[in-house]
């Protein structure tokens, strides 16, 4: 007779065969049988948080710096729901999570037991897919179909419930090699032909450019790899979406900078003057395209990307190819130079005149501000703190706001899965956790949280979990007092009511990272702040820094709601110019 | 027009809205209902009706059809979305005025009456193959099967003849000819 395992045993062993080395979790009554196998499992590492969203964000950290699906254990009812809002993020940015939950015994679901929800219910919007386990014989099929669907074609969080007294049954496991191989909904689905059709469009095209997002990162390193060749190979200028910084090098010639609401000038212009835009792995969103009705108005648009049902979502496409970007850039590259097309040197003629323009939206410097030396601008901070950092390998996450704006402006990436950032949901509060996370799966890199005073209150309690594992990351706050995006709308375009934007009664940082027992430093000149910086890199321990920043900093340029690309609001700088010139904001 | 106060666009114009009918092969599993449900009422996608069985045993599939209102961007939307979802093998799309296809409801009707004004309202649904699944001397409950408008009309029509009770079906679909939709 083959050997039966409990349930929570068959959890390990699927977790153990998927090479998972950390999950993040919190105990609680429904899934005390999987905590009580935990001790005989030495390869995988339980990182205890504090507050199940916590682990949530901190496994979308742990995936997005590694690569690796995130692993999360949390209890029934109340652990359930804490960590909807982490999944609901990880799904909005495409996050591989596998949230493993406690259930009620499965003779009590439905009667309104203590901490019982309807779990799968509640995350069925939430998740790629859920399962309730009610048999223990589907439990380890289940598992693995888990961290299939998580990590193929366009990743998504998954959820498995796991009722308690499944826990405790007991069955056979077979090895995952002897079962049958999951068959996987087909990732690449574009042919040769449509590889044809859009070099000929790259060949025609005399204002090209590339629009790359998140797709580029999660398809893998190599993708940035192959993008890297392909923009170099074609001469074309590229912008990202915020989700796709670092896919490209920030600091090349050839890259304009972020683009959408918050984007540089010369990215948003191209985008809208440009008459071909090639999409890489990036969908379009509202915060990207600004007016649909005006967007890009006069190019043809080709959309790559893994997810059918982004394609014509928000812009209708002339090309779509659907397919792993790494398998797309290898083939358009390859058919490039197959074909002997050199476009940089047959088309330099051709899309000169289009970098010309682009050199001269260049000169508009739309991330200027003017710099003070008594108060710090936040801009100044983010610089410095990136001039400061960047001779090493250096892990940027975030949390929601103007701080999170500025650092994907000013803090330039040169590699993919440096840069966790909440874009979809815009989850204050994921910076902390998913800083954690990041650091776990990066044990000796230099990991910093760019954070506001705002969104840092809303899981501070995670301090505490990097203090247990000595984790020494950076939370780095750009302390102006206020919900500074909130109080930015409100100065625009609500007359200055700056309702319930400021926050009165803030902790003394220094002295909580003390109670904490991690270290505090405040900076409040900027002549002080590289040194101050300098001493939080040097610690060893965590840190929480103090920046205080101009409070009236507004996050420039952007571009008005319902204004297209081409209508961008500059900085204060450029606003004065253009009222000493009377020119109005009427640009080039 | 206003200054818009609003972080969101404001919507751009939108085409026209066609009723197509989607049929969807599922896993025949817990739940799989409300995740192809809840996706319909979490995009905002209008549902007219919903028909729902088992057609499969032995693979254990069901059959859903869908009847919907909307852009064809929106009906293009709807169906890659459901093909997205993991218990879903296959997704067919037709438009309600497809000549290739054949689509039916179901409705029973319970009439009461003397027996003139029972006849007089199985005379009247005689073009929707009427059947008399119950009769007492004061009562009938009929049978028909016709389309959606048919009904609607029928529903209304009877209401003089009798009619206290309606229950209906929603549409289901078939192709006509020897090919299967694959």
């Amino acid at each position: 007779m083959p050997k039966l395992y409990t349930g929570a045993e068959i959890v390990f062993k699927c977790l153990e065969e998927q090479k998972v080395n950390h999950i993040f979790g919190y105990p609680g009554g429904a899934v005390l049988p999987i905590y009580d196998e935990l001790k005989n499992h030495s390869s995988i590492k339980h990182i205890l948080v504090r507050h199940e969203q916590g682990a949530g964000h901190a496994a979308e950290g742990y995936a997005r710096s590694s690569g690796k699906p995130g692993v999360v254990l949390v209890t029934s009812g109340p652990g359930a729901t804490n960590v909807v809002t982490a999944l609901t993020d990880a799904y909005m940015d495409s996050v591989p999570l596998v949230c493993i939950s406690g259930q009620v015994p499965t003779h009590l679901i439905g009667t309104d037991a203590f901490q019982e929800c309807d779990t799968t219910g509640i995350t069925r919007p939430c998740t790629k897919h859920n399962w309730l386990v009610k048999d223990i014989n589907d439990l380890q099929r289940i598992m693995h179909e888990a961290f299939e669907v998580a990590t193929s074609g366009r990743p998504g969080p998954v959820l498995v419930d796991i009722p308690k007294d499944i826990q405790f049954a007991k069955t056979k496991y077979v090895s995952l090699k002897k079962e049958k191989k999951i068959e996987i909904k087909n990732k690449n689905r574009f042919t040769q032909k449509e590889i044809d059709q859009l070099i000929v469009l790259m060949s025609k095209a005399s204002k090209p450019i590339f629009y790359t997002g998140g797709g580029v990162v999660n398809s893998g390193p190599k993708a940035s790899e192959l993008l890297r060749e392909l923009v170099a190979l074609t001469g074309f200028p590229i912008t990202s979406t915020l989700q796709g910084l670092g896919s490209y090098p920030g600091d090349d010639n050839q890259f304009l900078g972020m683009l959408g609401m918050h984007g540089t000038y010369e990215a948003n212009n191209a985008m809208h003057d440009c008459d071909l835009l090639i999409n890489i792995g990036a969908r379009f969103d509202d915060r990207i395209t600004g007016k649909i009705d005006e967007f890009s108005p006069k190019s043809k648009k080709v959309h790559i990307d893994i997810d059918p049902s982004s394609i014509n979502k928000i812009i209708k496409v002339d090309l779509a190819i659907v397919g792993d970007v790494t398998d797309v850039i290898k083939s358009t590259t390859k058919t490039l130079k197959k074909k002997n097309l050199n476009l940089e040197k047959s088309n330099k003629q051709k899309i000169s005149k289009w970098w010309q323009q682009i050199e001269k939206w260049r000169t508009k410097q739309s991330l200027n501000f003017i710099n003070s030396d008594k108060i710090i601008k936040p801009q100044h901070a983010v610089q410095r703190l990136y001039e400061l950092t960047k001779n090493q390998d250096t892990f940027i996450t975030t949390e929601v706001g103007q701080h999170q704006m500025w650092a994907a402006q000013h803090y330039k990436f040169n590699k993919p899965n440096r840069w966790m950032t909440s874009g979809g949901l815009g989850t204050m509060g994921y910076g902390l956790p998913a800083a954690i996370g990041v650091q776990v799966a990066n044990p000796n890199k230099l990991v910093v949280d760019v954070a506001g005073e705002a969104s840092i209150l809303m899981t501070m309690q995670e301090i505490s979990t990097a203090i247990q594992y000595n984790l020494p990351i950076k939370i780095f706050i750009l302390n102006n007092q206020y919900m500074g995006m909130v109080r930015q709308w409100q100065e625009l375009l609500h007359e200055k009511n700056y309702s319930e934007s400021y926050s009165e009664a803030l902790p003394d940082f220094v002295k909580l990272a003390e109670a904490y027992g991690c270290v505090g430093i405040r900076a409040e000149k900027p002549d002080e702040l590289d040194e101050k910086i300098e001493e939080m890199i040097n610690v060893n321990k965590p840190v929480i820094f103090d920046c205080h920043v101009d409070q009236a900093e507004n996050c420039f340029p952007m571009i008005p709601s319902g204004k297209p690309h081409n209508q961008m609001l500059l900085g204060p700088k450029d606003q004065e110019e253009n009222k000493i010139t009377g020119k109005g904001k009427a640009l080039v | 027009m206003a200054k818009s106060k609003s972080a969101y666009s404001i919507p751009s114009k939108l085409s026209k809205s066609e009723t197509h009918i989607i049929v969807v092969w599922v896993d025949n599993e817990a739940s799989v209902l409300s995740r192809v449900v809840g996706l319909f009422s979490g995009r905002g996608y209008n549902i007219e009706s919903l028909a729902v069985a088992e057609v499969d045993q032995k693979n254990n599939l069901s059959r859903i059809t869908i009847v919907t209102t909307g852009t064809p961007e929106v009906i293009e939307q709807i169906v890659l979305q459901l093909k997205k979802l993991v218990p879903v093998h296959k997704v067919g799309n037709f438009k309600r005025e497809d000549k290739k296809v054949i689509f039916k409801e179901m409705a029973l009707f319970k009439v009461v009456g003397n027996l003139a004004k029972i006849k007089k309202a199985l005379n009247a649904c005689k073009n929707f193959n009427p059947v008399i699944l119950d009769q007492t001397d004061k009562s009938a409950v009929i049978q028909i099967t016709a389309l959606r408008r048919e009904i609607d009309k029928m529903a209304k029509n009877l209401k003089s003849h009798g009619l206290i009770s309606v229950s209906r079906t929603g549409a289901v679909a078939m192709t006509r000819g020897a090919e299967i939709f694959n």
